[in-house]
This record gives C-alpha cells, sequence and structure tokens, in this order.
C-alpha cells in the first residue's frame, strides 16, 4: 500500500477544521517540521520539558482510560529523544499544562497524535544537538546521543547532558529538517516496558475524579426525572432538611442535595418527594425496530458500484435478510465523576472525561465566564469506551461549586450510569445479495439504519453494489430514540460486521462452500487475506461446510486501517439456552506495533467485552424510561465466561500504527452468530443472543 | 443509631462518630479519605468495594460499618508492608492485569481473602471465588494467571 502524498501546504490549509490526514506523511524520509495539524501546536516545548536533572516531562492533551496511552506516549517521546523510557513521566489531559487535543476516541492517540508527538521529540532532539555542538565546539554529525546524554562519537568524554543544556528552560530554537527514525533503530517501541501507571493503580494511590479531596468538600446528590423528558412539577424537601449537614441547592429545576459525605446527600436525596409529568412514549423492545426504520432521515449512498439491476438479473442464489441489535451501555466500572472548585472567578474541574479541552469549552458556556478561566484536569479515568466523551457531570459539579462557592463532587450512581448513559443505537440492517453461476458474489444491496456508517460498506469483491445509511450515532433528529445515543467503542461498526458477516456466512452455506474458502475467493487485499490466513493457521480451522455441527465461526473485519479476523468455537446448552464460547483466536494487523503487551491487552479485553454486546447486553426500556439500574439486570461479562483466547499480531511495520483498542471488539458477535449456525444450522438475526432467543430459534426447526 | 464506633484499619484505630448503619465503603472514603477502596454499584454486584473484615473478603458498600466495629480491618492501602508491595500486587503489576485500574482494587482485596482461606486453589476454585468482582476492561485472564502467580510465591514462604 503506498503511502498518499500529502503536501504542507495541503496540511497547512487543513488547520482548523477536523481533517483525516494519512499518518503516513511522518514515517522515516518524510520531513519536517510539525504539521499544524487540526490544532496540534507546532512549537515542540508544548509538549515535553527537560529538568536540569535530565528528567523529561512530556505533556499531551490525551487521557489514559485504561487503554495504555500513557506508556505508549512515554515510549514514543523516550524513543524519538534518545532517553531512558524510565526517565519518562507524562502529564496528560489538563487543559493549563499540556497542549489542545480533539479528545481521546477513535484510537487517535497513537495513531494521528503519535506522529505529532514524535515529530515533536524528533525536533527537540535536533536542536538538543545543535546546542551540544555549540557546546563542545564539535560538528552535529559527529556527535551521537544515548540515554540523554550527547557525546563525540570518536571522543566520548566530550559530552554534555540534556540537562545541562536546558536545565527546564524552554528551547528556543527551531530545526526544520528533524526527522523522526525508521524502525529499524527502534529500541523501545515495540517492546512492553512496565505500565506507568501500574505502581498507582496496584497500590491503591491511583486517583480518579472521585477520589479528589479538597478542604470543606461538599458531595452532591442531583434530583433525577423518572424518564427522559419528564418536567418537575412538586416538591418537597422537608424531609431531606432534616439529615444534619444537608444543604438543599435549587436552580430553577435543578435540584441538588448538598453534605459533606456521598452516602448522607444520597439518603437525604431519597427523603425527597417530587412529581414529575411526563408523556409517555410507546415504545420499548417489542416495536422499536419498526419504529426506526420507519422514522430514521432519509439515506445517504455511502458507496455504490456497477448495477444492481444487472447484478441480480445473474444471480442464480438469493438471500435477503434483517439483523438487529438493540441499544447497549457502556457501563463503565467507574461511574461519571467531578470534582469542581471555583477560587476567585477561575474554576477548576478535575473530570473523568476523554475530552478535557471541549469541556473546558462547555463548562465556560456553562458558567458563562471566560473559557481562559476554566481548568479541566483529568485524572485516571475508569473506563470510557465512548461513553465518557459526555460529561455532563462535570458541568453539574461546577454548576454547583458557582452556585454555591464551595468545592463540589459529583458521582453518579450506577442508576445514573445508566440513564444518562448515550447509547450504542439500536439499530436495523437489510441486506440483499446473490450468487451467480460460479458461486461468486455478484450483488451486494446494504441498507444500515441508525447504527452509523463507519464500516458499512464492504471489502469483498463483488461487481454490483450500494450500500445505504440512515442516521448514526450522532445527531438524531428529535423522537428518533427515546433517549440520546453516541458512540460505543468502535461506533457502527460491531452492527455493520454483524450483519455483513453474518450474511456472508449464509450466502456460503447456501453455495455448501467453506465459509473461510468462501471470503477468500472474494478477498483481494493481501493484508486482509494475511489475517484471516494467520487467524485459521493459528485455529487450526478445518475446511468444512456449514452447519458442520462442530459450532465454529469466523469472521472478519478492518476499521481505522487495522484488518482482523477472528474464530471462535462454542457449545450451547440447548436446555438453557447459553451460549458459552470456548475459544477465540484473534489475528490482527494494525501496523506498526508501538508496545505488543499494551495490544494484546486491547485484544482480549475487546473480546471479553464484546462477548457481552453478543450475549446479554441490552438496555430494557419502556418508552423513555430506562429500567436498568444494575448489573443485576444488565449483565455484563464475568470471569466464568473467559473463552481460551489466542491472539496473533502481524508484524508489519511498514505499514503505519493504525487503530489498535477499537478493532478487536467489532467481530465478536458475528462470529459467535456464525458458529451458532454451524453448530444448529439455525441463524440467530438479533443481538444479543440471550437464552431467551436462542431457545426461541431451536424451537421453531 | 449515631454512636462512637473503633474502627482499626490497615493497623490504625480510629474513633469516629458517625451512624453505625452507614455502609463501611463510605466511612473509608469519606471520614477517613482512604479512597483506595472503590464505589461501582452500591449493591454489591460489582466487588470494586471489597476489603478484608477480620480476614475475609466483603463488600463494604453493602457492609454496615457497625459490622467493623472492634474487627480487624485490611484495605488495598494496608497491603503493601514497609513500601514492599505483596505479591498479588506485584504480580498484577508484571502482567500488567489490569488496564482502567478501577477494579483493581477490589480485585486484588478479593484474591487476598481468597488466598487467607485456601492458599492453594485450583483455577475452577479461583474463578468460582472472584465471580463477583467485574472487570469492564475484560483483564480476566491476566487477572487469574496473576492470582495463580501469587499463591504460588506465597506458598514458596517468601512472604505471608
Amino acid at each position: 500500500m503506498k503511502p498518499t502524498e500529502i503536501t504542507r501546504r495541503e496540511l497547512l490549509a487543513g488547520a482548523g477544521l477536523y481533517v483525516m490526514i494519512p499518518v503516513e506523511i511522518l514515517l522515516a524520509q518524510e520531513p519536517e517540521r510539525l504539521p499544524a495539524r487540526a490544532g496540534y501546536p507546532t512549537d515542540f516545548n508544548a509538549y515535553l520539558r527537560i529538568g536540569p536533572d535530565g528528567s523529561v516531562t512530556g505533556y499531551a492533551g490525551k487521557v489514559e482510560l485504561g487503554q495504555g496511552a500513557m506508556t505508549a506516549l512515554a515510549q514514543l517521546l523516550a524513543e524519538e529523544l534518545d532517553v531512558p523510557y524510565e526517565r519518562v513521566t507524562m502529564v496528560l489531559g489538563d487543559t493549563e499544562l499540556c497542549p489542545w487535543d480533539m479528545g481521546t476516541f477513535g484510537s487517535l492517540t497513537v495513531r494521528q497524535f503519535g506522529p505529532v508527538f514524535r515529530a515533536a521529540a524528533a525536533e527537540a532532539r535536533a536542536a538538543l544537538l545543535e546546542m551540544a555542538s555549540e557546546k563542545l565546539g564539535v560538528p552535529v554529525q559527529d556527535l551521537e546521543v544515548r540515554d540523554g546524554i550527547v557525546r563525540e562519537r570518536r571522543n566520548p568524554e566530550r559530552a554534555v547532558s540534556y540537562g545541562e543544556l536546558v536545565a527546564g528552560r524552554r528551547i528556543e530554537r527551531r530545526v526544520s529538517h528533524a526527522t523522526v527514525k525508521a524502525p529499524g533503530a527502534f529500541q523501545i517501541l515495540g517492546t512492553a516496558p512496565s505500565r506507568k501507571d501500574g505502581l498507582e493503580k496496584v497500590t491503591g494511590r491511583a486517583i480518579y475524579a472521585g477520589d479528589v479531596r479538597l478542604p470543606g468538600l461538599l458531595r452532591a446528590r442531583i434530583l433525577r426525572p423518572p424518564a427522559h423528558g419528564a418536567v418537575l412539577r412538586e416538591l418537597d424537601t422537608s424531609e431531606a432538611e432534616k439529615i444534619p449537614g444537608v444543604q438543599i441547592v435549587r436552580d430553577g429545576n435543578f435540584v441538588a442535595v448538598l453534605h459533606p459525605q456521598w452516602d448522607l446527600a444520597d439518603l437525604a436525596l431519597k427523603r425527597i418527594r417530587a412529581k414529575f409529568e411526563f408523556q409517555e412514549v410507546p415504545l420499548d423492545d417489542s416495536n422499536i425496530f419498526e419504529h426506526l426504520v420507519k422514522n430514521a432521515p432519509p439515506p445517504h449512498t455511502v458507496h455504490q458500484q456497477g448495477d444492481l439491476a444487472v447484478g441480480e438479473k445473474l444471480a442464480q442464489i438469493r438471500l435477503e435478510a434483517t439483523y438487529l441489535n438493540s441499544y447497549v451501555a457502556h457501563a463503565p466500572l467507574e461511574t461519571h465523576s467531578a470534582t469542581a472548585v471555583v477560587q476567585g472567578g477561575k474554576v477548576t474541574v478535575w473530570a473523568g472525561t476523554q475530552t478535557p479541552f471541549r469541556l473546558k469549552t462547555q463548562i465556560a458556556e456553562t458558567l458563562k465566564i471566560p473559557e481562559q478561566n476554566v481548568r479541566v484536569i483529568t485524572p485516571y479515568v475508569g473506563g470510557g469506551f465512548g461513553g465518557k466523551s459526555a460529561s455532563q457531570q462535570a458541568l453539574e459539579a461546577a454548576r454547583l461549586a458557582q452556585l454555591t462557592g464551595r468545592p463540589v463532587q459529583v458521582v453518579w450512581d450506577r442508576a445514573e450510569e445508566f440513564f444518562y448513559d448515550t447509547f450504542r443505537p439500536a439499530a436495523v440492517v437489510k441486506i440483499r445479495a446473490g450468487l451467480d453461476a460460479e458461486q461468486r458474489l455478484v450483488f451486494w444491496d446494504f441498507y444500515v439504519y441508525c447504527a452509523g456508517d463507519r464500516e458499512a460498506q464492504q471489502f469483498y469483491d463483488i461487481p454490483h453494489q450500494r450500500t445505504l445509511a440512515s442516521g448514526g450515532w450522532g445527531s438524531n433528529p428529535p423522537g428518533l430514540h427515546p433517549f440520546v445515543v453516541g458512540p460505543w467503542r468502535a461506533p457502527s461498526v460491531n452492527t455493520n460486521t454483524f450483519a455483513r458477516e453474518s450474511h456472508i456466512d449464509a450466502l456460503a452455506a447456501q453455495a455448501g462452500i467453506d465459509p473461510v474458502e468462501f471470503r477468500m475467493r472474494h478477498l483481494r487485499d493481501p493484508r486482509m487475506r494475511r489475517v484471516l490466513e494467520a487467524a485459521a493457521s493459528k485455529f487450526g480451522w478445518k475446511p468444512m461446510k456449514l452447519p458442520s455441527g462442530r459450532g465454529v465461526g469466523v469472521s472478519c473485519a478492518m476499521y481505522l486501517g487495522t484488518y482482523t479476523a477472528m474464530m471462535a468455537e462454542i457449545e450451547i446448552d440447548r436446555n438453557s439456552g447459553e451460549i458459552r464460547v470456548q475459544r477465540v483466536v484473534l489475528a490482527q494487523d494494525q501496523g506498526l506495533v508501538v508496545n505488543p503487551d499494551g495490544s494484546r491487552q486491547q485484544m482480549e479485553g475487546g473480546i471479553m467485552m464484546g462477548l457481552g454486546y453478543a450475549l446479554t447486553e441490552e438496555v430494557r426500556f419502556r418508552g423513555r424510561m430506562v429500567l436498568d439500574r444494575n448489573f443485576d439486570t444488565y449483565r455484563i461479562p464475568r470471569f466464568s465466561w473467559m473463552p481460551r483466547i489466542e491472539t496473533v499480531l502481524i508484524e508489519n511495520p511498514e505499514a503505519p500504527a493504525s487503530g489498535c483498542g477499537e478493532p478487536p471488539i467489532v467481530n465478536v458477535g458475528a462470529v459467535v452468530a456464525n458458529a451458532f449456525y454451524d453448530a444448529t444450522g439455525v441463524r440467530l438475526y438479533q443481538l444479543p443472543m440471550t437464552p431467551e432467543r436462542v431457545k426461541q430459534a431451536l424451537a421453531k426447526t | 443509631m449515631v454512636r462512637t464506633i473503633r474502627l482499626t484499619i490497615n493497623g490504625r484505630t480510629h474513633e469516629i462518630e458517625t451512624d453505625d448503619q452507614r455502609a463501611l465503603l463510605w466511612v473509608l472514603r469519606e471520614d477517613l479519605n482512604l479512597t483506595g477502596t472503590k464505589f461501582g454499584c452500591g449493591m454489591g454486584l460489582c466487588g470494586a468495594c471489597t476489603v478484608i473484615v477480620d480476614r475475609q473478603a466483603v463488600r463494604s458498600c453493602t457492609t454496615p460499618v457497625s459490622a467493623a466495629a472492634g474487627k480487624q480491618v485490611l484495605t488495598i492501602e494496608g497491603l503493601a508492608t514497609d513500601g514492599q508491595l505483596h505479591p498479588l500486587q506485584q504480580a498484577f503489576l508484571e502482567r500488567h492485569a489490569f488496564q482502567c485500574g478501577f477494579c483493581t482494587p477490589g480485585m486484588i482485596m478479593n484474591a487476598y481473602g481468597l488466598l487467607l482461606q485456601s492458599p492453594n486453589p485450583t483455577r475452577q476454585e479461583i474463578l468460582d471465588a472472584m465471580e463477583g468482582n467485574l472487570c469492564r476492561c475484560g483483564s480476566y485472564h491476566r487477572i487469574v494467571d496473576a492470582i495463580e502467580e501469587a499463591a504460588a510465591r506465597l506458598r514458596g514462604g517468601k512472604q505471608q
């Protein structure tokens, strides 16, 4: 795959717009200065500081959600600067100290920010070499750097350390020809050093937004409506006020109970008597899909090729199906939390957020104060998965801090965490497709409602095809969904993959062709072929005709430049309807691998999390009421669910580092559905594949 | 009932005047600023709040502080001794048996409770004992491996 050329002029022209720029630009032979990319500062001092003792502090607007951003960024910095990894400390997600960042999502940390960060470090290193050259009176080309010390190559006693050169000051020097290292020269990238966040996390010293402690800190519990859109009509706080130390704050229909202890604030909240008025919306899981298809906005054409009518005429086998999935919650273990304090007109908010800079703007707007008076600090975040891109809790804390003049902490309980979640949208995918006389895919008509269009366009070789998409996980017409939907790990892609790979499998079954062989016959992309072969090899895939009765399944997907192939083996308890996934193999080609262990963690984690939406996770609702309030009814994967997991990380350092945190999850629904078909000859068209749905489907045969 | 309660936490004794029906979790977090023990669900369903009370793992979010009065409470903050990590902490650290880390204190304390009762657990016994602890990031496999390793090290007599 040849890197796309992009000129510096195009990059500068793109500044201020959200432009996806191929990261190939900054590999090895590419020059130059930091690109003015989508708002990232061009002064490399924004990204790093070197102390007199040679310690290096890196600054990035990304946040640590558990995905290993802190570690990967430290590795990138240490590598390009030529300092020991151990000497690097990262400061993340502080809007006062760190350079602007669009947010931590979309696997962008390594993929898009990585090259920016590396380029900053490379330029700093080049500047330091120039400074050392002047200090030592030795030409730059005769110098080398190791462990933050610059030495004359032939005369190593002539040396000066970074610390001596810089001593904590800014480096006021620009170098226009700094280059980043080629993969062959890597010492730290591609290795798996000890995670930077590890010691704090295993000792309980890791601070999350709800752990911040300030003198006089009040905890707030906020009165919530029973359904989205409900309006407060009557309020009686007299019982609540009887609890010593309680303070009630009311600002319009925003009612909060404040107390120095969370549980006592919560107790008081529960003693408030309130009446809400809301309209019943006649929607629930029995009619939501019909409603979505009827009310989704008009479709846009994602992709089109050939002529469907021609393809349909050539088809000897035709298959039409509709695939469904319900709303899914993020359910991070840390609920949305924030701590806010207002001091002398300045607001500081610690927030468990994926978007500190966007939040800073939102806080300024909510409090009607200038942005420069707002500071957002992001401590460790206890899981995001896209759900903490929305930070309503931080706005609530800030508002209460402003109203009361006291520091205020908001920690949602689990019921609020479900109620206010921005769910993965319920979705419908309709596919019509056909095979010609040679059993090759000849037409493919794919229409996705509400999931979004990412990876809706498929990658198999099909001459006549059309992909349509209506709506998505972004903003939607009011009334389409009973609550807010939003980005959920690999937005759109789980749904689109489930539908596509199920349908491909069903066509393979009709044709009597092994499902792996069938896919290979329609794949030209060598990277896709390679991951599929790697998965098959690791799994020990034996060619077969569906259904073989063995309960094995395959699914392929690509997302964010990363190629994945997954295979699984399942067992079914026909009495209870429970599906037990026994084994999963995931082969992934994500280009250059910054940290192989970190990548494997994402692969293992994505598989485990994916089992949830495949088997049990759906949000129960009635109209705009969310009926799930805790983990008793919303079941997420547990220890007992663990399949044997084997991961294959393809070595492909020539390709730029692409997405790692999201691609691993996208195949899980499809691979289990395909394995189910192989085991039973019955196809499941709806996620999650709950025991009830399994029993119903098996009973029909 | 509001009364003075004596709590011994991580070897230190505290006298707290509070309602003895308050959950131990909140007394730890709010009154004593021991924030290592986490709030995940408030109903004993996720295990993030797990601490040890008289050598038993308990869900502190559903345990009234009265139940801990006069007993030895151990939280994640008290596990390392003299700056030395407990083998469980060491194994979790080395194997990267965590991602976001929010479930980690509960996981480690629940495992600690298991190993107190059962120093040589089978893999199935580990799974059964840990079943009530949830990890959304999906670090389950590494957690089990870390517990097995720590159990082996502890049986090797290195540290208790």
